[in-house]
């Protein structure tokens, strides 16, 4: 049982919880995520990074967008309240050194487990530009905690209702340009964001390492259904990930993967519709 | 075997029953072994596909009496020694003729803490029936004793009775041990251990404790209320279980020792890495290690559609790889989920099979088809990268390899197609590295499998290891009995005679 301490509405059906967990939250490193599940009984094991930890206060944050029944699930529980399940921390934790220049990019919600790695990062010396993105201002994450950290902070929306009006992949195209050019990239956010990331670097030869959020049950390495092809060979991302050399990865056949039960999700996310139309206690907004 | 409505049974063995006890006293040895091996009462095959129920009744007390009598009481007992853990079988199938199922169960539980458990999933025809006088006179060792089902007969005897006991403890010795793993082999070194007065704390990655049983085994072969029961029984016994706990990652093993004051730990993770078949087409939609098949359907009940949050996946086609338990599992599993046609693809002869015999006629019962002598070459994907069919190719048996099983030679331009949705693998399981990983100074073999003396002492003093994670992919029964031999070495440890 983990107690919700401190819950709030980042943007639109994103969320940021303080959980307490006092093991995780001594052990935990950048790149780790953790395995919640809301309902002992019937609940489903899903992955979320871990944004942030505080060891002395023994706690951890999470921060989740609300797109299937369990991240509804998990919404609706309010401060006080309690996760049945989180295990972890799990991964290999980023392999954090003085390179020189890290360019770190976050898409989307992807913006908050960039965040201890850009400062990880930050903390071992090297120069952190960090380009961040979204659809438009709403959704707009972590915005001042990055501006904390980088020594460029570079800010996009698709509708250009906040900062330059691009996707993140323009910045980071004109970042790969320069000379010198950047040592490592950091791309982490929406599959389709990260596959293009890599293909905006790959011609520059920069080095670029990608954090993947697939499907799991277990996140021990028990089940392989989070497995993904990575230069030919398969690779568990619960074991041998998340973070992965971009240039490397199939994104495709992950984005395929992922899309395995949506037409179960789409089911059990009507049945939730029907339900909550039914006891009219909720769904506002949404 | 085909399928005996179990009502039919049941009045056969009443009648049976009366018949013998009338004139027990005079029953000479050859007289038993003509006594009719009593079937094991199963649901209809056409019904049990349609739900998730044990498969298997168990005995009726006639049959079990009926059975307990075929056993000819042998004074070398070469079934004791066919046993991992050395039960004293032809005494507790003694006191089964006498109608005395405490005390039987009693002598089972003197070697086994889970006889209801072993006596649904052991692989008996390799163990204690194997050397069963019966069978050999009868030249069948299927023919032997029926000794797993007369385990379960007891077992759920006192079970239904309310009458499970809980183990004497003995005082606090202020010893704190930590069993890494709630499965089979824990489960033992957990029980053993905290009746001598040690502290125990066992932990869990999952959210359920129970290991393999509880994740890999379906409900029908295994009822989790069963397991359940087993560990409140622990529980009431003292022992902590902790959940959502995976030594390694939440807590560093030497840590355990070092930081958390435990005075000995033990091992038992299990074979939890799945093997996959290296093959074209392998990460394409709908293929599933049978772990994870079974994880989603088992542990996360998604067969409870409309209740269960994780989903899994709705196939029409199903073609498993292998042919283990796992296998037989994983495609009786699909058929219940709703699968039309579901194939067992294996590469040898059903003589070859490691599966169970019992739990290959009930896959052939449920509708299962065996394509033997054929493997999966490539899987086929369509447009939307879901799998569209299989590539296969065909073998013949040639020479004994190292195992002593005939090897499978391909037969060259055998290639054939098999249309499926979905492919489950069940060629088995390597050891999860983790542990290894995170503990620079645990010794493993080149498949990962912690190398332990005959105590079951790792190269690190005070941790010890059995089951899966030593033995490679075994059985229940070879997990305790290596959790029994650990146990008896930490027990001595902690009392300082080593």
């Amino acid at each position: 049982m983990n107690k919700v301490l401190k819950k709030k509405k980042l943007a639109e059906n994103v969320y940021q919880f303080i959980v307490s967990a006092p093991l995780i939250a001594g052990e935990r490193k950048p790149g780790q995520f953790v395995i919640v599940q809301v309902d002992t009984s019937f609940g489903e094991r899903i992955p979320l990074t871990i944004a942030d930890a505080d060891p002395t206060a023994g706690t951890i944050t999470l921060i989740f967008q609300v797109v299937g029944k369990t991240t509804h699930n998990l919404a609706s529980i309010n401060e006080g309240g309690k996760v049945e399940n989180i295990l972890g921390p799990l991964g290999t934790p980023t392999h954090i050194e003085k390179v020189g220049t890290v360019i770190c990019v976050g898409g989307g919600i992807g913006v908050a487990p960039l965040y201890p790695i850009a400062q990880g990062y930050k903390n071992a010396g090297n120069r952190v530009i960090i380009i961040m993105g979204a659809r438009n201002k709403e959704l707009l994450i972590f915005e001042e905690e990055m501006h904390s950290i980088a020594d460029e902070l570079i800010v996009c929306t698709d509708d250009g209702s906040y900062g330059r009006r691009c996707f993140v992949t323009e910045p980071l195209l004109e970042w790969s340009k320069k000379t010198p050019k950047p040592d490592l990239a950091v791309a982490i956010g929406p599959p389709v964001m990260m596959k293009n990331c890599a293909q905006t670097t790959k011609p520059y030869g920069i080095h670029t390492m990608v954090s993947l959020n697939t499907i799991m049950v277990d996140g021990t390495g028990m089940c392989g259904g989070c497995r993904v092809t990575v230069g030919g060979q398969t690779k568990f991302v619960c074991v041998d990930g998340p973070e992965f050399d971009g240039h490397k990865v199939d994104f495709d056949n992950m984005i395929l993967r992922l899309g395995a039960y949506r037409s179960f999700e789409k089911e059990a996310h009507e049945c939730r519709l029907d339900h909550v139309a039914k006891n009219k206690d909720g769904g506002k907004g949404r | 075997m085909s399928h005996i409505p179990s009502v039919k049974l049941f009045e056969e063995a009443k009648k049976l029953a009366v018949d013998i006890k009338t004139r027990e006293s005079e029953i000479k040895n050859k007289e038993r072994s003509q006594i009719p091996q009593q079937e094991m009462p199963a649901q209809d095959p056409i019904e049990r596909i349609g739900n998730m129920e044990e498969v298997t009744y168990g005995y009726s007390a006639e049959q079990a009496y009926v059975e307990a009598m075929r056993c000819l009481q042998c004074k070398n007992a070469p079934c004791i020694k066919g046993c991992p853990v050395g039960i004293n079988i032809p005494a507790f199938v003694a006191q089964i003729t006498k109608g005395d199922y405490q005390r039987s169960v009693g002598i089972i539980k003197e070697s086994s803490l889970l006889p209801a458990i072993c006596g649904r999933v052991c692989p008996q025809e390799v163990q204690c029936q194997e050397p069963c006088t019966l069978g050999k006179i009868l030249k069948d060792k299927n023919k032997s004793v029926s000794i797993g089902r007369l385990e379960r007969f007891v077992a759920d005897w006192e079970r239904q009775q309310g009458k499970v006991s809980i183990p004497e403890i003995k005082p606090s010795t202020g010893k704190n041990i930590a069993i890494v793993g709630s499965g089979p082999a824990g489960i033992t070194v957990a029980a053993d251990v905290r009746r001598e007065g040690h502290k125990v704390v066992m932990f869990e990655a999952f959210h359920k404790p129970g290991g393999v049983i509880v994740y890999g085994i379906p409900e029908f072969r295994m009822p989790k209320r069963i397991v359940e029961d087993e560990m409140k029984t622990l529980e009431k016994m003292g022992v902590e279980i902790r959940t959502n706990f995976l030594v390694g990652r939440t807590r560093k093993l030497t840590d355990l020792l070092e930081k958390d004051g435990f005075d000995a730990v033990f091992i038992g993770t299990g074979a939890g890495l799945p093997r996959f078949m290296n093959i074209e087409g392998e990460n394409l939609v709908g293929v599933f290690s049978a772990n994870e098949y079974l994880t989603r359907a088992n542990l996360m009940k998604a067969y409870e559609r409309g209740k269960a949050d994780t989903p899994i996946f709705q196939a029409r086609k199903v073609a498993v790889l292998g042919g283990g338990n796992v296998a037989m599992d994983s495609a009786r599993m699909a058929k219940r989920i709703g699968a039309q046609k579901v194939s067992i693809v294996y590469r040898r002869t059903e003589v070859e099979m490691p599966a169970r015999i019992e739990e290959v006629a009930h896959a052939k019962e449920e509708g299962i088809e065996f394509h033997l002598l054929k493997n999966a070459q490539k899987i086929l994907g369509d447009e939307r990268g879901c799998v569209k069919a299989m590539e296969c190719i065909s073998y013949e048996l040639g020479e004994p390899d190292e195992s002593g099983r005939r090897r499978p030679v391909v037969i060259k331009g055998s290639e054939s197609i098999m249309e499926v949705d979905t492919v489950i693998i069940a060629i088995g399981n390597d050891s999860n590295p983790l542990i290894k990983q995170t503990t620079q100074a645990l010794v493993t073999n080149k498949w990962g499998n912690i190398i332990v003396d005959e105590n079951c002492k790792t190269s690190i003093d005070r941790v010890y290891a059995g089951g899966d994670i030593v033995l490679g992919a075994a059985t229940v029964i070879l997990a305790m009995g290596q959790g029994r031999i650990a146990a008896r070495a930490i027990n001595n440890l902690l009392e300082g005679r080593t």
